[in-house]
């Protein structure tokens, strides 16, 4: 049995090249049928440079975290714990404060380019514009950028294409022409939110391909939010897994694809048909749905749906902790056990999904 | 057209499910008309999304057919069963035509055909309650036997898909995405039919669900031998599901094969740059693969490219062919012949590559089929071969292939003399 220890907060603060330090950040929506609780208590830390991946499924609060970083969620919402760039605290900041780091420091690519683009402005407008707003540079040279940026995305006959409007395009280059202009100000940090999911598969590779490319460009450290492990697997160094508005596992690429050690993510990478495995393995689905945010009962939101629960996972919520020596961390009560298990014997490979679902 | 033989290495195709294929589409094409706006709305041009696309579907077979949007795959699968009309070409059932056929001589025939569709929240009335959603096929064809035996029915489709038959009374809302595409499936198999097509069955769900639904499909397959045409752009699934795989690009059938053998030696550029672009759940694999990164986008399907409608995208054509051997990609419709490899491929230059998936494999294509590849231009009567679904007028965009090399608006290579 290995000794799990509590991830020192206090070492967190002093790491020199922490970029971006999330604590405890808890986001909730009241709504008339009570509070959803979309975020609870999520922690993790950024260093400059390097690549983080943030996956989860659909409604396990990835997005809303990321949102709540850039401050762009709604007044209702509530924020509680902390978030601080380069030691500066974001939460409860103005917005002026605020507009001064947005698309300066912390950029943002969305997952629709349509919505994130003005259809009424030609794109090397939007990408003057965004050169404009953060530096006293003139017309001519905050367009010379835009070209520049154009083409480091790999957008061919820049000079023609900044005259386009949105429309104009096509979806790959769209979010390219985002890329660009996250990438405008040098920030220090990316944050892209399912860049690729609108897209097809091989202008998804062009796509990926164009940001890597603008943080080679720019060094900026990355924050990739994504449902897909493939991404994720080849474009992230450390990875996060969300699962009901908490982080369940967080550890290097390696460890958490190789050696998972929270139920959900063996059952998740167990359920996924691979490309590069030539015999037929059976698939290993997880029962059931995420749960509701709303009301959430104590004890691990994955009990439901997790075959080695017992009688503890229903009373408490197991914290996010680290096994001894590594930065693998993982929120089960028996974290130790599952990294030996494979997901075919855990989950079994039966088809049914009869479990009751009651959405409120 | 050269007819070359197969390679001597090649070994011959994995065995297949004989007998009659239960569906034969031959030469099958839809093309929408698009008019002009106001009053008149005359006809300007057509959208080609199908053209000249052939394949067999057997029985207890899972045919896959995988394209990237707007490659004309929806289409096929509608076309198939016959939702729209088709504008030429045909679609055999067990020996009956569909395409000439009436509504009413082809409304027995639905009950052996029936579809999945791909989103399971628009496919399901949220005002019927789960009984009366699975029960609705039945009525229709005046099977729903009296409200006892007819209730019996219902609960064992329930049962079937993996749901609980006591929930019958519930509403779609009242479930999750994987259970309501279940609901859907239940549908599709009250009528007991031989065929179903699934539309993207799995696309709109979560990871963790999906693969229940995959499971299921796979094991109602199992029980009542039934075939399945599998629309779906996900080449991962299809690996996991697939005994046949047609891949489609811009309306036409550019590769087809058994599917272990296409995912082993894929061999249009087309079919082995969908393959590297797909990202592999696993991080070593991923970092150490070399990507073959396609340029552009799909060209319009208003007028679709001269000679191989790939062309204006390829990286072979692009990078490894001159400006001889680009004549025939660019005058030259390719045939859909297993020419270079043990399976059918439409390139005039395909070759087989085994790197692709297997990753620090050897990267040469597999020898011996480069002699093949035709030598020379193309002679005036092979250029001057008729497309086959042409748009009318025949003028298209020049295209600019290199510095010096051009594609001017009737489809001839210019090059440049500097």
């Amino acid at each position: 049995m290995t000794i799990d220890l509590e991830v020192d907060d206090t070492q967190r603060e002093a790491d020199p090249d922490a970029l971006l330090v999330v604590d405890n950040l808890t986001v909730s929506f009241p709504t008339d049928d009570g509070v959803v609780q979309a975020v609870r208590g999520v922690s993790y830390t950024v260093r400059s440079g390097e690549a983080m991946g943030i996956v989860g499924e659909s409604g396990s609060g990835k997005s809303v975290s990321s949102m709540a970083v850039m401050g762009l969620l709604p007044r209702n919402a509530r924020i509680s714990g902390s978030v601080r760039f380069r030691g500066q605290e974001l939460i409860g900041l103005d917005e002026d404060e605020y507009a001064k780091l947005r698309g300066n420091r912390i950029a943002m690519i969305f997952q629709d380019p349509l919505t994130s683009l003005n259809p009424v402005y030609t794109i090397g407008f939007q990408i003057a514009e965004a050169v404009h707003a953060h530096h006293e540079v003139s017309k001519q040279a905050a367009l010379e950028r835009a070209v520049e940026l154009l083409d480091i995305v790999g957008i061919p006959y820049p000079e023609q294409r900044i005259n386009n409007y949105p429309h104009e395009l096509s979806g790959g280059m769209r979010q390219r022409v985002v890329i660009a202009i996250a990438m405008a100000n040098n920030p220090d940090v990316i944050i892209a939110d399912e860049p690729t999911t609108a897209l097809d598969v091989t202008v998804q590779a062009q796509v990926l391909e164009a940001l890597e490319t603008a943080r080679e460009e720019t060094g900026a450290a990355l924050i990739l939010i994504t449902h897909d492990l493939g991404v994720i697997a080849g474009h992230a160094e450390r990875i996060a897994v969300m699962y009901a508005g908490k982080l369940v596992e967080t550890g290097t690429t390696e460890e958490v694809f190789y050696r998972p050690r929270m139920p959900y993510t063996l059952g998740l990478l167990g359920s996924l048909p691979r490309l590069d495995k030539q015999e037929h393995e059976r698939l290993t689905p997880i029962k059931g749905a995420p749960p509701s945010l709303l009301n959430l009962p104590p004890g691990c939101p994955f009990t439901p749906r997790c075959p080695i629960a017992e009688d503890i996972c229903d009373r408490d919520e197991p914290a996010l902790l680290a096994a001894e020596g590594t930065g693998h961390a993982a929120a089960c009560h028996f974290r130790s056990r599952v990294a030996d298990i494979d997901a075919a014997e855990m989950f079994g490979t039966d088809a049914a999904d009869d479990a009751p679902e009651v959405l409120a | 057209m050269t007819t070359v033989e197969l390679g001597k290495q090649t070994p011959p195709p994995a065995p297949r499910p004989k007998g009659e294929p239960v569906l034969s589409v031959r030469n099958l094409a839809k093309h929408f008309p698009i008019r002009s706006k106001g009053l008149i709305r005359r006809k300007v041009g057509d959208v080609h999304a199908v053209c000249d696309v052939s394949f067999d579907i057997y029985d207890r077979e899972t045919v896959c057919i995988v394209g990237e949007s707007g490659c004309g795959k929806t289409t096929t699968g509608r076309l198939v069963l016959n939702l729209i009309p088709a504008s030429s070409g045909s679609v055999v059932w067990r020996g009956q035509d569909l395409t000439t056929i009436s509504s009413r001589g082809m409304r027995p025939l639905r009950r052996d055909m029936q579809i999945v569709f791909q989103d399971p929240f628009a496919s399901l009335d949220p005002r019927m309650n789960v009984n009366e959603l699975v029960a609705e096929p039945l009525r229709i064809h005046g099977q729903y036997r009296g409200e006892n035996k007819g209730r019996e029915q219902v609960r064992d489709l329930l049962a079937q898909v993996g749901l609980n038959p006591e929930h019958g009374s519930r509403y779609a809302h009242e479930f999750s995405g994987g259970q309501r595409q279940r609901i859907g499936i239940a549908r599709a198999l009250a009528l007991k039919p031989r065929l179903l097509v699934l539309d993207e069955p799995v696309s709109a769900l979560d990871v963790s669900i999906q693969a229940g639904v995959i499971n299921l499909l796979e094991d109602l397959q199992e029980e009542y031998g039934l075939a399945f045409m599998f629309i779906s752009h996900d080449l991962s699934v299809i690996r996991h599901i697939a005994d046949r795989v047609v891949v489609m690009y811009l309306g036409k059938v550019v590769e087809t094969a058994e599917a272990d053998e296409l995912f082993r030696r894929p061999s249009h550029p087309y079919t082995q740059a969908l393959m590297s672009a797909i990202p592999l759940p696993d991080p070593v694999k991923e970092r150490e693969r070399k990507r073959i990164l396609l340029t552009g986008d799909v060209p319009s399907p208003v007028s679709p490219p001269s000679g191989c409608r790939f062309r204006t995208r390829c990286p072979k054509f692009a990078n490894e062919l001159d400006n001889a051997q680009r004549e025939w990609c660019v005058n030259v419709e390719p045939a859909l012949e297993a020419k270079f490899t043990a399976h059918e491929a439409a390139c005039h230059f395909a070759s087989a590559r085994t790197d692709i998936l297997e990753v620090g494999a050897d990267m040469r294509a597999v020898p011996a089929e480069l002699a093949q590849w035709p030598t020379g231009r193309p002679s005036d009567e092979q250029a001057s071969q008729p497309m086959s679904c042409a748009p009318e007028d025949g003028a298209r965009e020049p295209i600019r292939i290199s510095d010096d090399v051009t594609v001017d608006a009737e489809g001839e290579l210019v090059v440049e003399e500097s």
